[in-house]
């Protein structure tokens, strides 16, 4: 191989590049990126960021003397919009195409937004640096009225953001029972709980009829028909692989470009592999496909598939991580380790949800699946490592955490 | 020439990354902030990808004065 392009600029992108220099690839590494920043950071953009804590030199990923040492062939500013497989080439917005040997995909995720709804002053998502910024100022005006849709994990961030910034804020949750699907109910209500006892306003069980406002947003009209007023509203449900610039292209996408054990990309002959939120892959650890949206998997799957590409598919080794993330709100570290099922059996071994800090275990079959923790980084590693293992539920419970 | 690693402790914010990706070489003390324990512990590659795998680049990696990670 001696040229190797890699679409998507951020973590996982980036981390792909590092690891083909580490393994001595000297060719030619073209690096896609549709924004015309350099690499940054995204957690800090919903809790420093946002908190008007940290400028945009903070968040750099890498400072600039590294993607000089790097040696990328970096084309920012500018988006991929198609693939051809058996051409080998990238097409690019500006016209010019980009050849390669090698291809990593790394293009992410894109924010939902709620259907029919006007792109108006005061709506927010956030996903990138100037979403931020943006939001930031907004909330920072005094008296400032916030309504956050969706109570997940960036919502719930927001959420607390902005409420220690002197916000009013009001969350909204179609669930009734926020993170559910994720954490079971009994833990979903243990997260819920945070935002009730700092005095936000978390509703459940409602839906967003309407965002009404004439110039901007003035009100949220909720499925029941009751009316908050709002200066400023935030969606935060969900995101999307953004996999638009592949559609015809051949290769197969299931909710995010369709990958072996390997992350080589399904009927790409070993040439193309993906990496980050944009890519489901089969994840031996797990059993399944899956697709992960967090930065601890960016980090390492842009990583692991590089240097899978650079392999070759016979030498190419299988990626199998146990899932982890965390979020901060308020001032709880949450950190989640595993692939649990929100009807699992669950166990406390650690600490108090009232005090939080705590370690919760989940179970299933016999097996250990995962692990939640309130601010016990450290309890939460042993069972870190006991998921790995694949550690049965009683070997589990037996652990000494202290 | 050995790596040279060192952690800011103000910087780690306890993800457990490092000593999950290069046990033996890094541990969280009690505090959840992430120490250096031994570097022989694991292979260089591993040291590597802990430090660039760090969420808040509190490891760095130097070696004979030459940066290597963040
Ligand atoms: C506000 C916020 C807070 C978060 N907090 C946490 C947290 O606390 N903990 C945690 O574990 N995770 C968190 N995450 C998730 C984490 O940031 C992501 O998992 C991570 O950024 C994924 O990296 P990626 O490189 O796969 O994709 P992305 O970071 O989404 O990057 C993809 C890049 O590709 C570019 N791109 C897209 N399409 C094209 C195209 N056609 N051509 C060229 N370029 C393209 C995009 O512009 C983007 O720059 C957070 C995310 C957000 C948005
Ligand atoms: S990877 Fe970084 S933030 Fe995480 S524990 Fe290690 S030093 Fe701390």
């Amino acid at each position: 191989m001696r040229t190797i392009t890699v679409v998507g600029a951020s973590l996982a992108g980036l981390r792909a590049a590092e690891a083909l220099r580490q393994k001595g690839f000297d060719g030619t590494i073209t690096v896609v990126g549709a924004e015309s920043r350099l690499p940054y950071d995204r957690p800090p953009l919903s809790k420093q960021v946002l908190a008007g804590e940290w400028g945009v030199d903070r968040v750099q990923l890498r400072d600039e003397e590294r993607y000089g040492e790097l040696d990328l062939d970096l084309r920012l500013g500018v988006r991929a919009t198609g693939l051809d497989v058996a051409a080998s080439t990238v097409a690019l917005a500006d016209g010019t195409t980009v050849l390669f040997d090698g291809l990593v995909i790394a293009t992410g995720a894109s924010p939902r937004v709620l259907p029919g709804m006007p792109d108006m002053p005061g709506l927010f998502t956030l996903r990138t640096l100037d979403d931020a910024i943006g939001l930031s100022d907004a909330v920072g005006r005094p008296g400032c009225r916030v309504v956050v849709v969706g109570a997940g994990f960036i919502g719930s961030e927001v959420a607390a953001t902005c409420h220690r910034r002197g916000a009013t804020v009001t969350v909204l949750e179609a669930l009734p029972v926020p993170l559910a699907r994720v954490l079971g109910g009994e833990m979903g209500k243990v997260c819920g709980q945070l935002h009730v006892d700092e005095g936000v306003d978390l509703r459940c069980g409602v839906g967003v009829a309407a965002v009404e406002g004439d110039e901007r947003v003035e009100r949220v009209v909720l499925s029941d028909g009751r009316k908050i007023d709002a200066d400023v509203v935030v969606v935060g449900v969900g995101v999307s692989p953004a996999t638009a610039w592949l559609d015809g292209s051949g290769l197969a996408l299931r909710d995010g470009v369709l990958c072996d054990d390997r992350c080589f990309a399904a009927g790409s002959a070993g040439r193309i592999v993906a990496a980050g939120d944009v890519a489901r892959w089969h994840n031996p650890w797990l059993g399944a496909d899956m697709r992960v949206e967090h930065w601890t998997n960016a980090a390492e799957q842009g990583d692991h598939a590089a240097k899978n590409l650079l392999a070759g598919p016979d030498a190419a080794e299988p990626y199998a991580p146990v899932p982890f993330f965390w979020s901060d709100q308020y001032d709880v570290k949450i950190q989640y380790v595993g692939h649990s099922a929100p009807d699992d059996e669950i166990a406390l071994v650690h600490g108090s949800p009232a005090d939080r800090k705590f370690v919760v275990l989940y179970g299933r079959d016999g097996r250990l699946t995962g692990a939640l923790a309130f601010s016990r980084p450290r309890q939460l590693m042993t069972y870190r490592r006991l998921l790995a293992e694949g550690a049965s539920w009683e070997t589990a419970l037996a652990q000494e955490v202290g | 020439m050995a790596l040279e690693v060192s952690v800011d402790a103000d910087k780690c914010m306890g993800s457990g990354n490092c000593s999950f990706w290069a046990p033996g070489a890094f541990d969280l003390n009690d505090d959840g902030v992430a120490e250096v324990v031994d570097l022989d512990a694991v292979p260089e590659e591993k040291i590597l990808l802990a430090a660039q795998g760090c969420p808040t680049q509190a490891i760095t990696v130097t070696r004979d004065g030459q940066r290597l990670a963040p």
